[in-house]
């Protein structure tokens, strides 16, 4: 791991740390509260607080993630540190995918 | 009767065995006599290196009991385990033959650290003078005290992973010198150890510091380069 990789893993650790618990917060209150399905889109949609939150969660993950991946396939397996870069530039990108897609589901209008 | 220790002694190079010699115990002795006992008296083919026996010249390192130790200033009697002294050479380096590791990759990460002293000033100029209590010199002087004996770098696992990695002495040797302030290396040495394989690699294991010899502590000169090679880059002084 460089210098960007390293300062780019813990700016976005920096970021994630408040953000899970704001993430564990609401799972507490929509559970305690009994909020439903369409409680909870009735919330989301349309929130640009939301999407902004779990918009900024979905980057920080894909970035945070795909770099501890790349260090540990380029340490504990067979694979050049070049190939684990690759792997993990595709994971990366499909967190982003997947992660983004989820959070325009609940905040689209 | 006198008592035995029973000595398992690693010979040949990476794929071969230990092998078990009796040697009799004595008072005050160290590991380094017991091997030195072995060549002189059983078996004369034992391959091992020492030099000042005081614990100066950093040679004699090997693996005692599963622990990378300086020999020469190790006690049978602190070490010994059921009258057994398991002792091989140094790990994560190439074995020569019997105890004796290749240090040469060693010597080379020190290199690649760029641990070699960049004077700022000639012989012509006048000698600079560097306050003993100011705060760079006391943290240069904190890892300075390294005598290369390779002990840290066989107990380091991210060396064991990742052949790339410059290793605890090699990172340590560069902080002394990032902190020298008669040292003019600092852009090179800087961007050198924040390279893929430099002090980010390092997972602060402790392990370093927890069998180092003199008592250094490599683990804090890696995490003060952490501190400062992150700052050179968030300033743009150092390109990744």
């Amino acid at each position: 791991m460089n210098v960007r990789l390293y300062v780019l893993q813990r700016a976005t650790a920096a970021l994630m740390a408040p953000l899970v618990l704001v993430h564990v917060a609401v799972i507490f209150y929509a559970t305690r509260q009994g909020l439903t399905a369409a409680d909870i889109l009735s919330r989301t949609r349309g929130s640009v607080l939301w999407a902004s939150v779990y918009g900024l969660f979905v980057v920080a993950v894909a970035i945070h993630g795909s770099i501890g991946v790349r260090n540990i396939l380029a340490e504990w397996s067979p694979m050049s540190e070049r190939h684990a870069g690759i792997f993990a530039i595709i994971l990366g990108c499909c967190l982003l995918a997947l992660g983004l897609r989820a959070v325009a589901a609940v905040t689209l209008p | 009767m006198t008592e035995k220790i029973a000595v398992s002694l690693w010979r040949g190079r990476a794929q071969d065995r230990y092998q078990l010699y009796e040697v009799q115990l004595r008072e005050n002795q160290t590991v380094l006599d017991v091997v030195t006992f072995v060549q002189r008296h059983l078996d004369a083919t034992l391959a091992y290196r020492f030099a000042c026996r005081v614990g100066m010249c950093g040679s004699c390192a090997m693996t005692v009991n599963g622990r990378p130790r300086w020999t020469c200033r190790t006690h049978v009697a602190k070490v010994i385990d059921r009258g057994r002294l398991k002792i091989g050479p140094l790990e994560n380096l190439p074995v020569i033959k019997d105890l004796a590791t290749d240090m040469a990759p060693f010597f080379e990460k020190w290199q690649q650290a760029k641990g070699a002293f960049a004077p700022s000033r000639t012989r012509s100029d006048p000698i600079e003078r560097i306050p003993p209590g100011g705060a760079a010199r006391m943290a240069a002087d904190a890892a300075i005290e390294c005598i290369n004996c390779g002990i840290c770098y066989a107990a380091c696992d991210t060396v064991r992973w990742n052949a790339d990695y410059l290793g605890p002495a090699a990172l340590n040797r560069a902080w002394s010198l990032v902190n020298d302030q008669r040292d003019a290396g600092n852009p090179a040495r800087l961007a050198a150890v924040a390279a893929s394989g430099g002090c980010h690699a390092c997972h602060s294991h402790q392990s370093c510091q927890e069998h180092c010899p003199q008592a250094l502590n490599p683990t804090a000169s890696i995490a003060g380069l952490k501190r400062r090679t992150t700052l050179a880059y968030l300033r743009g002084e150092l390109k990744a």
